[in-house]
């Protein structure tokens, strides 16, 4: 392990790959910041760019990008009581009103130090977890990466779309159709192409991507008549105060991080739970744990109510790549993204990837610790400058984006099927964004289509065409009963559950 | 009787899944795979009715939450308006060149938006795509093919 982190660290330190870490991080705080616009359209808009990058720069960058939005999320939370994507809804409980206290840089320097510290303890965690998994790993089968990939999907369209569980299986469906047009993989017979031959080689990952996220997502603000960056123009300067801690806000600093460290780390293991589920948890769980007197100041400004979400927010990112680098399978729609643009590298995460390409695998997660860094260096003391940025005008930000979105795609394919097909899945996205169809299960469905498919043929072939492979191996017969629970439990809680 | 609008999308949805599993009936196969295990139609099959068991489930269930929009504050005219202007400079990008179309999306996407500080609009354009363009080929080295710039004589 000790040669594997040298690797990492030899890889992720060089001088091309700390400055794609820097810009990763500054281009993701100031999109993360932006409410509506989170880390998925971040990486969205900057995978077309490191296609050119070797697989590792270009990983970095994304990495950089993933630790940018999740902070600047945390800094609209605080600053304009406007989270950037919900992982950060809870540290706007206790952000905003020390904020408004006029303690912005206090509440923006506690959301600072407690993700460093929160993602240092799980980067630790996930430097033990991912080689000790990626040896169990190995010992699944066909039926069982099958199984995983049902239950990813169902965990997500659960815990992501709360209350909307069949919209988001219909998604994930959508998603795993529009994987399907193309070519098959095995036998090159065409499916759903139309005699289109722009078809033939199936629907770009990086196309539906941009669609679902930062085309539609721009459509949506101007549709609604929304204006993200109104509130970031009443930003004074002079109103964010100083970003230094006294002693007593530090000891209280210093019991919640590393409870709120762990629970944040083994929620975003698991698939579908995600950064918003351990934020909500460790801010629970947070309040329990202190003194009655300090319970009374939660959502009144508690440095604990705003330490904790943070915390586990940022434990919970790095706790996501346990399930991506090790099973090759992502539990969230951001990991999904993450997916996407390896497979574009040509990299198949897995159980093999921490033999096969070391190099990735270590330098990803070293990556990771010095985006924090950086993130706290630099970050920290540009945030009030970065949060006047945010003011550009909504008439200029939207056209940019849809810009980037256009030029993205076209750079990679140079035809304007594909700039039409984009718009025609931006709209309908759009539409659907309105009654709330959640977007992360489709593309989650999309990335894991093809591979989905592949587990099933051999399962099938295997076992001769008998469904039985799937209670055949205890191990499957576990992910089975876990699904059935899930999808059985949220059909029941969506529509016949009182309250 | 009100018809919940997400009842209609599942209903569309449902329609497509048939449609979708018809196709998926009329992928030809290879005549040695036809009644193999599994084949290049088995996976779409079994996708068309997964579609329909969650569309008919979505239609057949009671609403607990429905999901009420406001339609009539809805910007129908610039989001549009942006469509058309999109649709437009995927149908000039490649005869008018990169830059011009680029150019003139920018402007007439901000004009759009309601922005009349022509400075802005103007230097978030033109130059900003000449900048950007001079990003592209000079430091990432990717070809633009851009008719208008080749005519000027500025790109070889």
């Amino acid at each position: 392990m000790i040669e594997g982190i040298l690797i990492g660290l030899n890889t992720a330190l060089s001088l091309k790959n700390i400055l794609m870490v820097m810009i990763g991080c500054f281009a993701g705080t100031i999109i993360g910041m932006l409410p509506g616009l989170g880390p998925m359209t971040a990486i969205a808009l900057m995978i077309p760019i490191t296609y050119g990058f070797e697989p590792s720069t270009g990983l970095i960058l994304m990495a950089g990008v993933y630790y940018g939005a999740v902070f600047g999320g945390s800094t609209s939370s605080i600053l304009i009581n406007a989270p950037g994507v919900p992982g950060t809804v809870a540290t706007s409980f206790d952000g905003y009103p020390m904020a408004q206290q006029g303690k912005a840089g206090k509440a923006l320097a506690i959301a600072a130090y407690s993700s460093f510290a929160g993602g240092t303890i799980a980067a630790i965690f996930l430097l033990f977890a991912a080689p000790s998994l990626s040896k169990v790993s190995l010992a699944f089968r066909s039926p069982d990466y099958f199984g995983l990939m049902i239950l990813g999907l169902t965990a997500v369209s659960a815990f992501s779309a709360k209350g909307h569980f069949l919209k988001a299986m219909m998604m994930v469906v959508l998603g795993l159709m529009l994987a399907s047009v193309g070519q098959d993989t095995l036998s090159d017979i065409p499916r759903f192409v139309f005699n289109n031959m722009n078809l033939a080689d199936g629907i770009s990952f990086v196309l539906v991507v941009m669609a679902t996220f930062a085309m539609s997502e721009a459509l949506t603000i101007i549709f609604k008549g929304s204006d993200p960056t109104q509130a970031a123009k009443q930003i004074s300067l002079s109103k964010l105060g100083s970003i230094k801690l006294d002693k007593d806000e530090t000891k209280k600093m210093v019991t919640t991080i590393p409870r709120s460290s762990i629970i944040g780390f083994i929620i975003g293991v698991l698939p579908g739970a995600g950064s918003t589920i351990a934020s909500f948890l460790a801010y629970g769980m947070e309040r329990n744990f202190v003194k009655d007197d300090e319970k009374q100041k939660f959502g009144k400004g508690s440095v604990n109510g705003l330490s904790a979400p943070e915390t586990a927010n940022n434990a919970a990112c790095s706790g996501s790549f346990v399930p991506l680098l090790t099973l090759g399978i992502p539990g969230s729609g951001t990991t999904a993204v993450m997916l996407g643009a390896l497979l574009g590298f040509g990299i198949q995460p897995g159980p093999r990837l921490y033999q096969t390409n070391p190099e990735i695998f270590w330098s990803v997660i070293m990556s990771m610790y010095i985006g924090m860094v950086i993130l706290l260096i630099l970050n920290l003391p540009l945030i009030p400058y970065i949060a006047r940025i945010l003011a550009v005008p909504r008439a200029f930000l939207i056209p940019l984006i849809l810009f980037f979105s256009v030029t993205g795609i076209y750079l990679m394919s140079f035809n304007n099927f594909d700039i039409y097909l984009m718009i025609g899945i931006a709209v309908f996205s759009t539409i659907l964004r309105l009654y709330e169809f959640p977007m992360p299960p489709l593309i989650l469905a999309f990335v894991l289509g093809g591979l989905m498919e592949e587990n099933l043929r051999r399962s099938l072939l295997i076992s001769d065409g008998s469904w039985s492979f799937l209670w055949d191996r205890p191990l499957t017969l576990c992910i089975m009963i876990s699904i059935t629970l899930i999808v059985g439990w949220q059909i029941y809680k969506s529509f016949f559950q009182k309250n | 009787m009100q018809i919940s609008p997400v009842k209609i999308i599942s209903l569309l949805f449902f329609i497509f899944s048939g449609l979708y599993l018809y196709y998926a009936h009329q992928i030809r196969v290879f005549s040695f795979d036809e009644n193999a295990p599994f084949n290049a139609k088995t996976f779409p099959i079994y996708l068309g009715y997964a579609g329909l068991f969650f569309s008919g489930l979505y239609i057949v269930l009671p609403e607990k939450k429905p999901s009420n929009v406001d339609l009539s504050i809805l910007d129908y005219k610039k989001t549009i308006t942006l469509v058309i202007l999109m649709i437009v400079y995927g149908i000039t990008i490649l005869k008018a060149g990169y830059f011009l179309s680029t150019s003139l999306f920018l402007v007439l996407s901000y004009i759009t938006l309601g922005e009349k500080r022509w400075f802005w609009v103007f230097t978030l354009s033109f130059p900003f795509v000449a900048f950007f363009m001079f990003l592209l080929h000079g430091l990432l080295d990717i070809y633009l093919r851009d008719p208008f710039l080749k005519y000027l004589g500025i790109i070889g």
